[in-house]
């Protein structure tokens, strides 16, 4: 199966040109100072009449640490996307494919090749990077997520939802259209979710329908969603439901996880874009 | 098919929009031929070629390559590229690039590292395999294009413009290896407006120009060989005229430029000029230059 060879070489290039080197000091960097500040939580209160309790304490740490994540998702998807929407229109334009491609090699292996290649760093760079952050966290304050593993699967997913959305533009679009229309559009999504959630906060049927409609056709939002439910220690999910609605507007709670059904329509989502990914590029001209 | 033509096309054509790159090419090119497909900048030749390896679909016409349809897998692996636009993995050495399209090929892997040592020494890379592509001079990247399109011995290796990034030695270099190649019985098809490059190495030629071939045929068909040029002195002006029975006469001074002569009579000519006195230093028969023809064809004043 050619597509292998060419995920082969999509590693390799992303080794060879240190993107990945780079991204993994940065990260040792961050997680080094996140694991510093988490381990000041148990000290909070110190010398105050009141130290603070267990339940106290696994507030603020889970709320440190999905604002952490926060930041970790968003580098997670900024680096997909900035390593999906060069990967086809760079070679295009360089001339590479037309080497590459006057080989009995079909379009549908290079473009499923390709995101294999790009489905692989994201998964060897996301879960030893989340993983030891969350050990770390449960080393020095001793609080660990609900699910650490759906957080991982929802995180990867959010990141994956958005590399395809980048493949497909790189078979049409040079590497900087691709990655800045990525993001906007990654953005936009998160924006939908929180018109969606003010939507139900205010009971108001045209706002919900935006967040619902940006979460179908974006699934990057819905997915965090998944990913901030996933850190959430169940007081702070009962806590937050006691006070109604209200907390629906933000961005960092979720009071359930998404549902089966929406899973699936990621999935969907992906692979139809992939498939459009292939179809684009096999009517590209070279 | 072993005894389908290397190609085929008849009325091929591709247009972009309203632009016509390539206006109805019919064409058959003989296994073992080399063949030169040479025109101005803009022709049509890179739009064949890309044609020709189904990196671009055909507005019209039709095409066969080693005897399979464009784009048919088993007959792409017979087949070698160097694009006019050569571009290898930077980041990969020239080694790897070599390996990739061995793989790529679909080449037993076991042949692989006689292979990219054979293409490494063919085209003067040999002590450089090691080096990173991103390392390179364009030209050292060229003839690694050429390494990569004489991987596996194909049938037919198709060069587009092969010799654009090359010093004087580098395309003396590969004037070397398409002959090379035409003793191997491999067919060449050379993409080229370089007319040295394509008089030199070529056996038969298409000229194309806007999008149509406007002559094609062997070089002798093309040029014609009827026509001699005689280092001549001791020759008066009253003998020199009374040759214009052979042809047509030029008289250059110590040169004579006799045209339209039937090239059996050359011998004759020269046995009457020696009768006639004249002393004869040197005959050369000439042809017309593919330059010249070139510019006729493209009726351009020369």
């Amino acid at each position: 199966m050619l597509a292998l060879t060419i995920t082969r070489l999509q590693l390799q290039e992303l080794l060879r040109r240190r993107l990945f080197l780079v991204l993994l000091l940065l990260t040792v960097v961050v997680i080094a100072l996140t694991t510093w500040g988490f381990s000041r939580i148990p000290s909070l209160g110190e010398g105050q009449a009141r130290p603070i309790s267990d339940v106290q304490r696994a507030a603020v740490a889970s709320q440190l640490l999905i604002l952490v994540m926060f930041m970790f998702s968003f580098v997670l998807a900024f680096s997909a996307v900035f390593a999906a929407a060069p990967a086809i229109s760079a070679e295009v334009e360089s001339g590479t494919t037309l080497a590459m491609l006057a080989r009995p090699i079909t379009r549908l292996e290079y473009v499923v090749g390709k995101w294999l290649g790009l489905v692989a760093t994201v998964l060897i760079y996301a879960i030893p990077a989340a993983s030891i952050q969350m050990v770390l966290v449960q080393i020095v304050v001793g609080y660990s997520p609900p699910h650490p593993l759906e957080f991982l699967a929802f995180v990867i997913g959010e990141a994956i939802v958005v590399l395809t959305l980048s493949l497909l533009l790189s078979t049409r679009f040079a590497g900087m259209v691709g990655g800045v229309s990525g993001l906007i559009l990654w953005g936009l999504a998160w924006m939908g979710g929180i018109v969606g959630g003010v939507g139900l906060v205010f009971d108001n049927a045209t706002l919900t329908h935006v967040g619902t409609a940006s979460k179908l056709i974006l699934p990057t939002d819905g997915l965090w969603r998944g990913a901030v439910w996933s850190l959430e220690p169940a007081t702070l999910i009962a806590a937050a439901r006691a006070a109604g609605v209200a907390a629906a507007a933000n961005p960092f709670f979720a009071a359930d996880p998404p549902e089966a059904l929406y899973v699936v329509w990621c999935v969907l989502w992906i692979l139809f874009v992939l498939a459009i990914a292939v179809w684009s590029f096999t009517r590209k001209e070279l | 098919m072993i005894d389908a033509p290397a190609i085929r096309t008849q009325e091929l054509a591709k247009r972009y929009g309203s632009i016509t790159a390539l206006a109805g090419l019919t064409m058959t090119i003989p296994r073992g031929d080399i063949f030169g497909f040479l025109g101005p900048n803009g022709a049509g030749k890179t739009t064949a070629v890309k044609l020709l390896l189904g990196l671009t679909p055909p507005t019209a016409g039709h095409a066969e390559v080693l005897g399979a349809a464009i784009g048919d897998r088993d007959a792409l692996r017979r087949v070698g590229y160097l694009p006019e636009l050569f571009r290898y993995q930077s980041w990969l050495s020239a080694r790897e690039v070599l390996a990739l399209h061995c793989e790529l090929a679909g080449l037993d892997r076991a042949a692989w590292q006689r292979e990219i040592e054979d293409a490494l020494a063919i085209v003067g890379l040999a002590d450089r395999g090691s080096g990173r592509v991103g390392t390179f001079s364009k030209g050292m990247q060229q003839r690694l294009g050429l390494g990569v399109a004489l991987l596996g011995a194909p049938d037919l290796v198709v060069l587009d413009e092969p010799t654009s990034a090359l010093d004087p030695v580098g395309r003396h270099d590969v004037r070397e290896i398409i002959r090379g190649l035409g003793e191997r019985g491999t067919t060449v098809f050379l993409n080229s407006h370089l007319l040295s490059e394509v008089e030199q190495v070529c056996h038969r030629v298409a000229i194309v120009d806007r999008g149509r071939v406007v002559a094609e045929g062997t070089l002798d068909e093309l040029l014609g060989g009827d026509t001699v040029r005689i280092r001549v002195t001791d020759l008066d002006r009253a003998a020199k005229t009374g040759l214009s029975r052979f042809g047509q006469l030029d008289d250059e001074g110590e040169w004579l430029v006799i045209r339209g002569i039937d090239t059996e009579r050359v011998p004759e000519l020269v046995a009457d000029i020696v009768r006639l006195g004249g002393r004869v230093h040197a005959v050369e028969p000439r042809h017309e230059s593919l330059e010249d023809r070139f510019l006729r064809l493209l009726g351009q004043p020369n």
